[in-house]
């Protein structure tokens, strides 16, 4: 955070006081943010490096599957290799279960990650009702880098708003990242647009039916292909220049059913044979047979 | 920094003179509004860099009620624009008063020993507006920023937020001071919702809509720009000033162009 003390010249290096202690995973991002891995690299690449600290990712559901928790594993199973402090929020109840999900760190000592996993949940505190958690947050976030994650069932819905809020404002000034999943077709459109301005980041997830012969033809490897990932904000910490990405959407691919790969959509080319998928999106000239014609 | 050139974005809001002698909004009300894909944050950033820094040795107060980001994000943001938040708060004439965690309940009012949430806030801004000297009352500028957080801290009474901004709006018929406040057009779209953006519209002299692209999103234009000023004559007819132009908005400044004109 910026220091207090007058300065001389509005161009001197600001660090805060903690950079000499930084730990490798927590990079420096611009306009001096600090940038935390979100578990899955190619998602960390869209957003520019990662999610800065202090910020609030929500997460809109697919009401219809699950894939919302493939975000919240990776981001999880993140924080604890890192052995960042880490709280869990759910309404599900047991939500010890879902630590059972969570992939193991691949090392190159397979019994060493086994205890390692073991060790974080001692770190790990789960809390069951969101009210009761927030007593021990204040406490807790202070002056830690860590993470937060919550899933909800709608209550009240200014309730909800009021706690979000203040969470906005604990995450900002502990330095932590918090991320919410909620269902917004549970949530009415006027709330939905409200959660969505209170987010820092906020993506969405969609699924795809199995077996859509209109999309199998109009993607390539539409087989691997799990799901939908919409970026719609892009945290936008102490700057005011706005993020405009180059594909917005990505689709969500399980590789050997376990490592989560986000890619640009590629079109399958025009004359449908399956083919390897051309490396960038938007490329529609291919393989085409006119370019013969046009020579300039 | 006198004689700078004046920017599309100037005119719209009617900044166009900004001399020591005259308020340099006139005392009128500006309602921003944008939305999600769209942030119109940069023109309250801009209007502070020109409150602040166009004209030296101005006696121009900014009294900034942040809803949405600490200190250090505007700080930021303005430093690189050209203008130290740190030194003009110490000097007195940027007044920074965080909200962030405040909460306003608006339960019973004749509650003992405490007073209501919204109510306390303007007991401050008055207080604010009394401290300064009597010639330099109408150099005060309040902006508030946004007035869809300023609900949920009030918990959804949007009623008591109302009054709120009714009484604010008195400040600047009684002081001369103006009034600039932001809010997020894409919520109110239900029917209840959009009495009160009505009402906020309707109250203001300046409105200032930012809006994504139609075409969709681009790296070169970051969205269009509408504004309207609404002046009312001396002799009652209504004189109505619209601007509608595209912005570029970069680290150091904004650029406005025309649509199709890229500066």
């Amino acid at each position: 955070m910026a220091a207090t003390k007058t300065r001389t010249s509005s161009f001197s290096r600001n660090l805060p006081a903690a950079s000499s202690a930084q730990s490798p995973e927590i990079k420096c991002g611009p306009n001096g943010t600090f940038l935390v891995s979100s578990g899955i690299p190619d998602l960390d690449k869209t957003l520019g490096g990662g999610i800065p600290l202090g910020s609030l990712v929500m997460v809109m559901e697919d009401s219809e599957a699950p894939h919302h928790m493939l975000l919240l594993r990776n981001f999880m199973s993140q924080g604890l290799v890192h052995k960042q402090p880490l709280l869990y929020a759910s309404p599900s109840k047991d939500p010890r279960g879902f630590l059972g999900t969570l992939p193991s760190p691949s090392s190159p000592k397979d019994d060493k990650s086994r205890s390692h996993d073991a060790e974080q949940e001692k770190g790990l505190r789960i809390a069951w009702q969101y009210k009761k958690y927030f007593g021990e947050n204040q406490s807790n976030l202070d002056g830690q880098r860590g993470m937060i994650l919550f899933r909800f069932i709608v209550l009240c819905e200014w309730e909800m708003l009021s706690f979000i809020r203040s969470l906005k404002s604990t995450v900002r000034s502990a330095n932590a990242v918090a991320i919410i999943t909620f269902p917004s077709s549970l949530v009415s459109a006027t709330f939905c647009k409200r959660w969505q301005h209170l987010a820092d980041c906020l993506v969405s997830v969609k699924a795809i039916p199995d077996e859509d012969k209109e999309l199998a033809k109009l993607l390539t490897g539409y087989q691997d292909i799990v799901g939908f990932l919409n970026i719609h904000r892009v945290p936008r910490i102490n700057t005011q220049v706005p993020a405009v990405l180059e594909a917005t959407t990505l689709s969500i691919k399980l590789q050997k059913r376990r490592y989560l790969v986000l890619e640009c959509l590629n079109q399958a080319p025009v004359d449908g044979s399956s083919g390897s998928s051309y490396g960038t999106s938007g490329n529609c000239s291919g393989a085409s047979s006119k370019s013969g014609s046009l020579d300039f | 920094m006198d004689s700078r050139a004046r920017n599309l974005l100037d005119e719209a809001l009617g900044l166009d003179q900004l001399t020591q002698l005259k308020p340099p909004l006139g005392g009128k009300a500006v309602l921003i509004e944008d939305c999600v894909e769209t942030s119109g944050s940069f023109v309250l950033h801009q209007l502070i860099k020109r409150l602040l820094t166009a004209v030296p040795n101005s006696s121009n107060v900014v009294l900034f009620l942040a809803f949405a980001n600490p200190f250090s994000h505007y700080d930021r943001i303005l430093r690189k624009l050209g203008c130290n938040l740190g030194a003009q708060r110490e000097k007195g004439r940027f007044i920074f008063v965080d909200m962030l965690n405040v909460e306003c309940p608006v339960g019973e009012e004749g509650k003992a020993g405490g007073r209501s949430g919204l109510f306390a806030l303007f007991a401050n801004i008055t207080k604010v507006l009394n401290a300064l000297p009597e010639s330099n009352r109408k150099c005060l500028t309040i902006v508030i920023d946004d007035v869809s957080l300023m609900e949920v801290a009030a918990h959804g009474s949007s009623d008591h937020v109302l009054d709120f901004l009714h009484y604010c709006h008195t400040l600047t018929s009684d002081y001369g001071c103006s009034l600039v406040t932001l809010n997020h057009e894409d919520i109110y779209s239900s029917m209840d919702g959009l009495v009160f953006l009505k009402q906020m519209e309707y109250a203001a002299d300046v409105l200032v809509k930012v809006e994504p692209l139609a075409t969709g999103l681009a790296a070169d234009v970051h969205g269009q720009f509408d504004g309207l000023q609404m002046t009312v004559l001396n002799r009652g007819s209504l004189n109505n000033r619209m601007s509608n132009f595209q912005f570029r908005i970069k680290e150091n400044s904004v650029e406005y162009f025309y649509p199709g004109a890229r500066a």
